[in-house]
């Protein structure tokens, strides 16, 4: 057991440290790093492609991938090491991680050798970005309920059918879709997967105001979109296989964090918040409720650490992953809620007047996102208790009937 | 990094795990716990025989000179049977103790017996009923000699040496008294948990001497705890687990409305977060047991974060377990609330978890102050 750089992650580390020191700018003494709540203005966009471009170049971008798509094979501890050190600098939200950390691994495994050569390596550079385009207004935790169809037409696909919660589709070059192309079969067997790209005509996109004021997230209409056959992934009808590794990706990739406020903000907002004249901090039970979110917040890091370790010994990621966001996306939830009642009443204000520039006001807003995307916490504990720890599956209704037939809620 | 046991721990982990399926069955925690014993002395014999008392004593005292990481181990899985011996208090309180702070010739005196379980050991530090914090214990040491009272004390009828918070003036330190003297009285009381005894200590003059020669001071006391709060830890980790593999199994066999209890959301839900409490909990017990093994400045927030963690996961599990064996749970005859009994007795043998949380905090803050 050793928490301390071998030698050789020592030297990857300074190699990393020197590279970001000479190409970025540290950040300040608790100064936060951007985060995915920002607003998705072209700015930022350009901002984000720049610096990815400059990651790319000098063999920085995706280090986990193989060499013959940019990356350079680095080993998961690697990743961690960069990570942590890229957070030590100023450099915009990575708007990317859809495409990277999701729908790229899912191309490794099932995308043809021409689809790994086409999309791989402009994924990594930032050239272009994706989106995912999974949620339907009927089928959000139950996805495979999804009905966009896709019928085939010589050498083409078309589809018809309503998206939503399309994070990014904005900006994105391509996106990733699942579509039903047989509804006489079960639920889970007549679904094929796409690439498409975002510009075909007959898509029309229509951002969604969140309820915490920002569009990150948007509606996504299809109406007669062509798809040519050499852009599905997996064979018809198998794309729920390849749904299933986006998935996995996905928790992982969420569970490693998402930026935004953290244990070391709220004891820093506890020492210097006064309460009846004096910090917060001195107030004995401000000091209890500091002490269990530390031991979550640390317990969740050193969970992180073990599931590397066991990584870096070549095991896969297993369901196991989902801990991060169902621990990591309440416990931000309630320490924002907890910062708020620090800051007394000025937790009403919003705007750069609010106490640390209402830093907590927008993680309170915005963290319920957290616990829905990627998997509801519901969704998250049915994982770990069916495939980790083999409880009885949930009842089924839908089972063994063709999908036009399972019984529904009103059409939204 | 490597956040793992190695491969040769994780081989003595199951050869003690092996050992204590046969040796320490659940029905020897209720024997002890449903006769007037106070703790298993064949169970005593062969852990001793295993020489795990002595695992991190080093060699030139008669232990096998392992480290603290081999210890931990062995507390998981002394956790998981709800030992019923006096395990914790001799080994990591009084034998850590000696170790850290006692004199050249103290270990000499005393580690090699510890080793081989030729002594029972404790440490007394309550004086009744409530937290003292850094308050002066009424006990006193005056010309070398012990007088006051603790109360209650882990073991306190069955040691044969016990490490007892006293004070000289306005110093504090820990005093080693030999048990068997006369001016020692043992008042047994009933314990919460009859498969761990406890006592009334009460000395009158009784001889005795400084650990380490002088008053140790709070500091090294904070650190003596600190280093039993990982070991503790462990065994609350292991008592933790073991209540809820027991419960998983039992929920997948019990049947109610047609179906395996185990399939309702309401249970499979509560599973799931027991489980990750049980994960986080192991991390942060590891974190524990690196700082432990390497002597880091962080030992007492990794201590503290340890402690925390691990009494309030072993509260839930215990509590879990019953509820989700509905009335089976609450009867004498199921092994539930063994558990429920052990996580509370171990929850307060080190100050319960506000203690610890606080403690936690003010270590956070004497860092911030020194970065700052
Ligand atoms: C910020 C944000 C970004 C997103 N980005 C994307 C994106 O880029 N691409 C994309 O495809 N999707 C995206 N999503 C959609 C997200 O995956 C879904 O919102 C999520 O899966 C939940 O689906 P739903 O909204 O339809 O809720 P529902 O599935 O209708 O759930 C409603 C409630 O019912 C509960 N529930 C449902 N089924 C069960 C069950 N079996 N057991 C117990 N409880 C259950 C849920 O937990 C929830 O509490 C995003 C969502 C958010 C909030």
């Amino acid at each position: 057991m050793d928490f301390n750089d071998t030698p050789e992650e020592a030297a990857f580390r300074a190699e990393a440290r020197a590279w970001l020191e000479a190409n970025a700018e540290p950040l300040a003494p608790g100064e936060q790093p951007a985060g995915l709540e920002g607003r998705f203005d072209p700015d930022m966009v350009r901002k984000a492609q720049e610096w990815q471009r400059k990651k790319a170049d000098a063999g920085w971008a995706c280090i986990t991938w193989p060499k013959e798509y940019g990356g350079r094979g680095a080993t998961p501890i690697q990743a961690v090491i960069w990570s942590q050190e890229e957070a030590r600098f100023k450099t915009p939200p990575n708007i990317f991680a859809i495409g990277q950390g999701m729908l790229g691994p899912t191309i490794m495994v099932h995308g043809t050798e021409e689809q790994k050569r086409r999309y791989l390596p402009p994924m990594l550079r930032g050239d272009e970005i994706w989106c995912q385009l999974f949620s339907e207004p009927a089928a959000g935790s139950d996805l495979a309920g999804l009905r966009t169809t896709a019928v085939r037409d010589g050498d083409d696909w078309i589809i018809n059918g309503q998206k939503i919660w399309t994070t990014g589709a904005q900006y994105s070059k391509w996106g990733m879709i699942v579509t039903r192309t047989d509804p006489n079969a079960e639920k889970h067997r007549g679904i094929t997967y796409f690439i498409v790209d975002m510009q075909s005509p007959g898509i029309e996109i229509r951002p969604i105001k969140q309820m915490n004021g920002m569009s990150s997230f948007n509606e996504v209409f299809f109406t007669d979109v062509r798809v040519p056959d050499k852009n599905r992934v997996g064979d018809v009808n198998d794309g729920w296989r390849c749904a299933l590794t986006t998935l996995m990706n996905e928790r992982h990739a969420i569970g490693a964090g998402s930026g935004g406020p953290e244990f070391r903000d709220l004891f820093r907002l506890a020492r210097t918040m006064s309460w009846n004249g004096k910090p917060a901090l001195q107030d004995a039970g401000v000091r209890q409720r500091l002490a269990d979110f530390y031991v979550r917040a640390k317990g969740l890091q050193y969970t992180s650490y073990r599931v590397q370790t066991a990584l870096s010994r070549g095991q896969t990621p297993g369901p196991e992953s989902s801990i991060g966001k169902l621990v990591g996306a309440p416990l931000r939830q309630n320490m924002a809620a907890f910062a708020l009642e620090l800051e007394g009443a000025a937790a009403m204000v919003l705007d750069r007047a609010a106490p640390e520039d209402a830093l907590w006001q927008l993680a309170y807003l915005g963290s319920p996102g957290l616990r829905l995307a990627g998997g509801t916490d519901e969704i998250l504990r049915n994982i770990i208790a069916e495939r980790v720890l083999g409880l009885p599956p949930e009842i089924r209704v839908d089972k063994g009937i063709p999908f036009k037939d399972v019984p529904t809620g009103p059409r939204l | 990094m490597n956040f793992d046991f190695s491969d040769d721990q994780k081989l003595l982990r199951e050869n003690v795990r092996s050992f204590l399926a046969k040796e320490a069955p659940l029905t020897l925690c209720r024997q002890v716990l449903e006769t007037d014993s106070s703790y298993s002395a064949s169970l005593w014999q062969a852990v001793a025989g295993q020489g795990w008392l002595g695992t991190a004593i080093p060699e030139s005292y008669g232990g096998a000179g392992f480290g603290r990481l081999e210890l931990a181990v062995i507390a998981e899985e002394l956790g998981r049977v709800l030992a019923p011996v006096p395990f914790g208090p001799t080994v990591y309180l009084a034998a850590e103790a000696l170790l850290v702070a006692g004199t050249e010739e103290q270990k000499q005196q005393y580690l090699p017996e510890l080793g081989r379980g030729g002594l029972i050991a404790t440490l007394a530090h309550s004086e009744g009923p409530g937290e003292s914090g850094e308050r002066l214990p009424k006990t006193s040491m005056r010309s070398g000699k012990l007088t006051g009272e603790k109360t209650p004390v882990a073991d306190g009828n069955i040691a044969d040496l016990a490490l007892v918070t006293a004070k000289s003036g306005r110093e504090v330190g820990l005093a080693i008294v030999d048990l068997r003297q006369p001016g020692v009285t043992r008042v047994p009381l009933q314990s919460l948990d009859p498969s761990r005894s406890v006592a009334t200590l009460r000395f009158e003059r009784v001889p005795a001497t400084w650990l380490g020669g002088q008053p140790c001071g709070w500091n090294t006391i904070h650190h003596i705890f600190d280093r039993a709060a990982v070991l503790f830890a462990f065994e609350q980790l292991g008592g933790a687990q073991r209540a809820f593999e027991i419960t998983r199994e039992y929920t997948l066999n019990r049947y109610a409305f047609g179906r395996p209890i185990g399939s309702f959301q309401a249970l499979k839900h509560r599973l799931a977060d027991w489980y990750v409490e049980l994960e986080l909990t192991r991390s942060n017990c590891y974190y524990g047991a690196w700082a432990l093994s390497n002597e880091a400045p962080e030992l007492a927030v990794a201590a503290c974060g340890a402690r925390v963690s691990a009494t309030n996961t072993f509260e839930l599990a215990s509590k879990e377990m019953i509820q989700m064996h509905g009335g089976m749970g609450f009867t004498w005859e199921h092994d539930a609330h063994l558990f429920y009994r052990r996580a509370r007795y171990l929850a307060a043998i080190l100050g319960p978890a506000p203690v610890w949380r606080e403690r936690l905090i003010a270590c956070l803050e004497a860092r911030e102050a020194a970065s700052s």
